[in-house]
């Protein structure tokens, strides 16, 4: 797989024009450069696996585990309740490990679960 | 109703509630924990055990935030002799994860413990607590805008000091991506809560802590790693300055028979410092996962495979062997090296060096997340899981490492790759790697990831030939670098020489600096004197 990464890297340039940049989705921004807190913890904590791009681990296993009927990207579901999301980071799933509170406060967890819940529609949340 | 209280083996439940409570005063009730829930958030995800009554699990947990709460947490838990089993992220997956090693320990998490105490950008160094990620001290120094590279392993949520103490490695030159080799100066404390700083940091005003390793007399940093004699709170690392360039490049070779000479080439131009950077050897035709095509050729032992193999890779216009590596530094030198990289390839017949990408820093946001294969650069990530999903590939879970090291030199690994293969079939396991790593300066790690997850039988397969690829490897004379908990043990015991004289040392040591035993029990193979013999 590795080897794949690099061939696919011969492509690779470092004069892409900006809009055919892959999104930012781990950023090391000071906290505060958005206001949203469980953004913030999403994008500290989650999103190196669950963020935008081909080398995130847990896009590319929902990708392949939905196979497009939902999105892979878990900021763009509205299907997910906070319960949901607060059972898989203390359970884990496949290859996901369980997240501990020294890792991840129930206070953090309550914010990034708030976060990826709020596209789901008021009735069902 | 509430759940029974987990307690350790060997202590009284009414001492051990009055150990809980010390320890509540000491670090906070937040901060203690013994509820199933809690508990189970420390179970190794990666357990060949995974469910079974041999899977390791703690008592307890106890986070401290700071060295000195670590003091007094253990001179509590050594006064009620209570088992003890430090970690620092808790993320050494595949090697045993945030679980102990010995059944009903109390887990040390040392997670809280983040902070980053120094970095040098003038001496090139850094110094932080065991909690500090590798994602944390690159944003430290991303933020900062330090002309600084890090050197991580393939997922870079791992500690630093963890990572360093079990031996890890990364990719970009040496000797930072041996993180151990990497360190310089250590704070540690012992069973008994005594606290001691080794090197230039035993003296009490010192200077140069994380700039000279060696102090005065003894170095005993070594005895801290894959060990139990301590709790290590603070280590220095040395970081490699920010390179202007680095240049991707890819060894290829075309026929399995070349395979000798290529590792060999590899492994002088590495001696010669001309190839600074880890490298690792693999192949399209014998690596893995086994093209269904080539199953049964793969399975013919006989050397009349070898022309079939060659004949595949030819026709479908593979090459037999790749080897990805990195030049560091100003473009007009890479360039030179380069030159007398490529000359030494191209007198095996075929073989050519590529370049994939030339990289010039510093890198912009967009830049670093458009990077290929980024622990080259020294970017944290977790793309390696990411290769572990794949359309129609069974649900890949977790998986144990076996790790021998071999000596560098093509014929061997070629001939130790062919045994390896060979037992993997017999046992029906279908590892991910196999590939030929130079991690370590002047050795060769085979590493096979071996799939394990929360089916008994297959957990059973997998253990099955596991052991059996290790007494293998101890056959020939290769042993392991790094191991799981539930084989430590075993994997020790090849390191036998005169009667098992290191391991019985290691022993003597253990009794001497914990004499009640309650560090760590059975890491690496060392029991303390109560639990020898039976285990």
């Amino acid at each position: 797989m590795k080897q794949l990464a690099l061939l696919l890297a011969l492509s690779f340039s470092m004069r892409v024009a900006a809009d055919e940049m892959p999104t930012i989705s781990w950023t090391w921004r000071a906290p505060g450069a958005t206001s949203d807190p469980g953004k913030v913890e999403f994008e500290r904590a989650c999103s190196i696996c669950h963020g935008a791009g081909p080398d995130r681990p847990g896009t590319s296993s929902l990708q392949i585990k939905y196979g497009g009927k939902l999105p892979a990207l878990l900021e763009q579901r509205t299907d997910l309740t906070a319960e949901a999301v607060r059972f898989y980071i203390r359970n884990g799933i496949a290859m996901m490990p369980r997240f501990r509170k020294t890792e991840l406060t129930d206070a953090q967890v309550d914010e990034i679960a708030r976060y990826l819940s709020r596209k789901r529609p008021a009735a069902a949340r | 109703m509430a759940a029974a209280m987990r307690v350790p083996p060997g202590i009284a439940p009414t001492r051990f509630n009055q150990v809980l409570g010390q320890w509540r005063e000491v670090v906070g009730a937040d901060w203690v924990f013994t509820s199933d829930a809690d508990l189970d958030t420390y179970r190794d995800s990666y357990s060949p055990l995974y469910g079974e009554p041999t899977e390791r699990r703690a008592a307890a947990v106890v986070a401290p935030a700071s060295v000195e709460q670590v003091c007094e947490v253990m001179r509590i838990a050594y006064a009620a002799s209570v088992p003890m089993y430090p970690i620092s992220t808790g993320k050494n997956l595949t090697y045993g994860g945030s679980a102990p090693a010995y059944s009903g320990s109390v887990i040390l998490d040392l997670k809280r413990m983040n902070r980053i105490i120094e970095v040098s950008e003038r001496n090139a160094f850094a110094l932080v607590e065991p909690g500090v990620s590798y994602f944390d001290l690159y944003r430290h120094i991303r933020e900062r805008g330090l002309k600084l590279w890090i050197d991580c392993p393939d997922p870079g949520w791992g500690s630093l000091i963890g990572n360093s103490l079990d031996h890890g490695a990364g990719y970009t030159n040496a000797p930072y991506r041996d993180h151990f080799e990497a360190h310089c100066g250590m704070e540690v404390v012992l069973a008994d809560g005594e606290l001691l700083r080794t090197g230039m940091g035993a003296m009490s005003n010192a200077k140069t802590w994380q700039q000279f390793r060696y102090g005065m007399g003894p170095m005993i940093d070594g005895i801290f790693s894959q060990s139990n004699f301590g709790v290590v709170t603070k280590m220095g690392f040395w970081l490699m300055p920010e390179p202007q360039c680095a240049l991707y490049l890819q060894a290829e070779a075309t026929r399995y028979e070349d395979g000798i000479p290529f590792i060999d080439t590899l492994a002088q131009l590495s001696y010669q410092d001309l190839i600074g950077s880890q490298t690792h050897v693999e192949s399209p035709i014998v690596g893995y996962p086994v093209r269904p095509d080539l199953a049964a050729l793969r399975a013919d032992q006989t050397e009349s495979r070898i022309p079939a193999l060659n004949e595949y890779a030819q026709r479908n216009n593979l090459p037999f062997w790749t080897a990805p590596f990195s030049l560091y530094g100003p473009e007009d030198v890479i360039r030179a090296k380069l030159g007398h990289i490529r000359s030494s390839f191209e007198q095996i017949p075929g073989a050519r060096v590529r370049e994939l990408a030339l990289l010039r820093f510093p890198l912009s946001d967009e830049q670093i997340n458009a990077a290929p294969d980024k622990p080259r650069c020294g970017i944290p990530n977790l793309s390696y899981f990411a290769s572990r999903f794949a359309p129609g590939a069974p649900l890949f879970e977790g998986h144990i490492d076996f790790s021998p090291i071999v000596p560098l030199d093509g014929r061997t690994v070629l001939e130790a790759q062919r045994i390896f293969d060979s037992v993997c079939r017999e046992h029906q396991i279908e590892p991910l790697g196999g590939r030929m790593l130079m991690y370590h300066l002047r050795s060769a790690a085979l590493i096979y990831a071996i799939p394990v997850g929360r089916d008994a039988e297959a957990n059973r397969r997998a253990r099955a030939g596991f052991s059996k690829l290790m007494e293998v490897a101890a056959q020939h004379g290769w042993g392991e670098y790094r191991i799981h908990p539930a084989f430590m043990d075993k994997g020790v015991s090849f390191y036998n020489y005169n009667n098992g004289a290191l391991h019985r040392f290691h022993e003597r040591l253990k009794d001497a600096i914990d004499p009640r035993g309650i560090l760590s029990a059975g890491r690496y193979g060392i029991w303390p004197r109560h639990l020898r013999n039976p285990k």
